[in-house]
């Protein structure tokens, strides 16, 4: 029987030939991601149904990655870290980025594929919604709740059902202008919130395979925000090397067999793409940039695991370079090693870093989820009373960043670069 | 109020199209641990704080419960986080079923992972047949939610493949049950796996 990627690898970890839509199935998981926010209630959940004595399935298949409220006063989020690092030490869990330390990352879902826990093929769960990220690197990946991961832990398995897929193809050439945060603000105005409620969002085209990985990550990671189960992209050569890059674990990447059924397909034509945002409170509010250029804004936040990767800070330096902001501008890494481009990178001779500062940027952030979801109240850039922001996030609804009345405009790092130079949402194509 | 059997009786609280999971447990309050019994219970008291200030309040202030037992929601219910938080703030406050049109899928997973609340898919649109405060009763058995004061009943959609898991009262219940995992080592005390408190 022909097969969409999401239901080989389904097949392949449930040892099974084949697998359809709506089948429940046991899964055997290859990784799973936990953090600072849910770790702990997931370690509860454990030590509550297997026992105090209990051990994980495969501490070699357990990541944990604190970086949800790191940088803040809180007692109970330092708590909550303390419960990983015990957790990790007594599971002998040698995958655990620790605070504080030099192995400390930042956003677990730019640093699991950066340290090479995203391989093709695999079946990776995390307790974050975001976790449908790593399907850019042909993964099987989505997100579970803390009873979920608990489960998995004390029995490498979960009951899934399989989803139908939804194929999205993206034709012709991208425009320098249009981003992966403009491709998928685009489709989830097109389809809604719930426009692909527990399907496989699979991307793919010329378009998608001209985007490298971190692009490609963009977009699966906004899977969940039209209510998709995971957002795929057949892995080719660009996700081979990067993988390659980064561990020496085999793997065996899978492909959807040509004429594989799929519950719709949806064709788009990139060129005619633009610079958008998604307007409050739904990031299926789209809207051309162009067209909000009255709205008047208060602050710019360019962060996040959709959009605090090097290559997004490399847009909004391109942007920035050479001109002043009007609004206080955050910059936020999203792991250490984006920390670390941000200075060894450069335009035309000057560091990322530079040209940020001589813009007028606030200072450069500790790598972290920091104001994307609000967080703690002294969490960096969180929003405290009705700022308009325009943010290179993934979520915009009411509160998210901190304040109820505060909206959010999301944005790629280009218009979000954009906009703080002039104080309004500003199409990129005006400094490009 | 605990659930007596596949039957939940009480207030209503009335929601709209596209709850999202901030609205439902506003992301400061995820520094408390549900499997901590204290915490599970403070974040009951925050359950729909993130909703508007002008908005009716789903728990009192300075309560940990709400005065409310069932939730009547539009289209897409509990979309965003994946946070667990979510589901079990609305069991920890009390609630016992949300009867909406359709959900995001990880909160109704996590509400029938947790066993914390029945996520019930209503026929029809009732957001608009239901005000905030009205009596009513949900009945799992006959797939009914009932207008106290009118009598009028309206149909639930079934269950389908997850009504093993949640008679099973969770996930673990019916990991047990079907032999996935070993017998309990624990003690429930609670209804269909409302276990937070154990």
């Amino acid at each position: 029987m022909k097969a969409t990627i999401t239901e080989k690898i389904i097949a392949r970890a449930s040892s099974r030939k084949s697998v359809a839509p709506g089948d429940n199935v046991w899964v055997n998981v290859d990784i799973l991601l936990t953090h600072d926010i849910c770790g702990p209630g997931t370690i509860g959940v454990f030590e509550r149904e297997f026992g105090k004595k209990a051990r994980v399935w495969n501490p070699r298949k357990v990541v944990i990655i604190p970086d949800h409220y790191i940088f803040t006063r809180d007692e109970k989020a330092h708590r909550n870290v303390d419960i990983l690092r015990t957790f990790a030490r007594a599971q002998k869990i040698p995958n655990y980025y620790d605070v504080g330390t030099p192995r400390y990352r930042g956003v677990c879902h730019v640093a699991l594929p950066e340290e090479g826990h995203v391989r093709p093929g695999e079946v990776i769960f995390g307790t974050d919604s975001h976790t449908c990220t790593h399907g850019a690197l042909g993964a099987f990946a989505t997100g579970i709740g803390n009873t979920d991961a608990g489960f998995i832990l004390g029995t490498g398995k979960l009951l899934i059902k399989v989803p139908e897929t939804s194929r999205f193809v993206l034709n012709g050439r991208l425009p320098p202008y249009v981003t992966g945060k403009d491709i998928i603000l685009r489709i989830i105005g097109d389809i809604g919130v719930d426009g692909a409620t527990y399907q496989a969002m699979e991307f793919c085209g010329e378009a998608i395979g001209a985007l490298d990985i971190e692009e490609r990550m963009t977009i699966c990671n906004m899977a969940i925000e039209a209510g998709g189960k995971t957002g795929i992209v057949e892995p080719d050569k660009k996700t081979l090397a990067y993988v390659r890059a980064r561990t020496n674990k085999p793997f065996e990447p899978v492909e959807s067999d040509p004429g594989a059924r799929v519950a719709s397909t949806r064709s788009y034509d990139v060129r005619k793409f633009e610079p958008c945002v998604a307007c409050p409170h739904l990031p299926s509010n789209y809207a051309t940039a162009r067209s909000k250029k009255d709205v008047r804004i208060d602050r710019v936040y360019i962060g996040s695991c959709t959009g605090g990767k090097l290559g997004d800070f490399r847009m909004a330096a391109r942007i920035l370079k050479g001109h002043t902001v009007k609004v206080p501008t955050f910059i936020v890494p999203a792991t250490t090693h984006v920390a670390e481009g941000l200075i060894t990178e450069s335009i035309n001779g000057k560091a990322l870093l530079e040209i940020f500062a001589e813009a007028g940027c606030e200072d450069i952030a500790p790598p972290s989820c920091a104001a994307c979801l609000g967080g703690p109240e002294d969490t960096i850039g969180r929003t405290h009373g009705n700022e308009v922001v325009v943010s290179t996030t993934n979520r915009n609804f009411m509160g998210r960043m901190g304040s109820k009345t505060a909206p959010i405009y999301l944005a790629s790092a280009l218009t979000a670069a954009a906009s703080a130079i002039t104080g309004h949402i500003t199409d990129p194509r005006e400094f490009m | 109020m605990k659930n007596t059997g596949n039957r939940i009786e009480g207030k209503v609280f009335v929601l709209g199209d596209n709850i999202d999971t901030d609205l439902i447990i506003p992301a400061k309050y995820l520094n408390l641990v549900p499997t901590i019994p204290a915490e599970y219970r403070k974040l009951g008291s925050y359950a729909m704080a993130g909703l508007p200030d002008s908005h009716k309040r789903l728990v009192a202030p300075g309560s940990v419960k709400s005065e409310y037992r069932i939730i009547v929601a539009g289209r897409n219910f509990g979309c965003g986080s994946s946070r667990e938080h979510a589901p079990i703030a609305l069991g920890a406050a009390g609630i016992g079923a949300v009867i909406a049109q359709s959900y995001a899928r990880i909160f109704f997973r996590n509400a029938v992972a947790t066993g914390e609340l029945f996520p019930v898919e209503s026929a029809q649109r009732l957001v608009d047949v239901f005000k905030t405060g009205d009596a009513a009763v949900v009945d799992l058995d006959t797939l009914t939610i009932t207008a106290s004061a009118t009598g009028k009943v309206y149909k639930l959609r079934d269950l389908g493949d997850v009504k093993p898991v949640i008679e099973a009262g969770g996930l673990f219940g019916y990991a047990r049950a079907t032999g996935m995992i070993g017998k309990s080592r624990r003690k429930r005390t609670a209804k269909h796996g409302k276990n937070c408190n154990a």
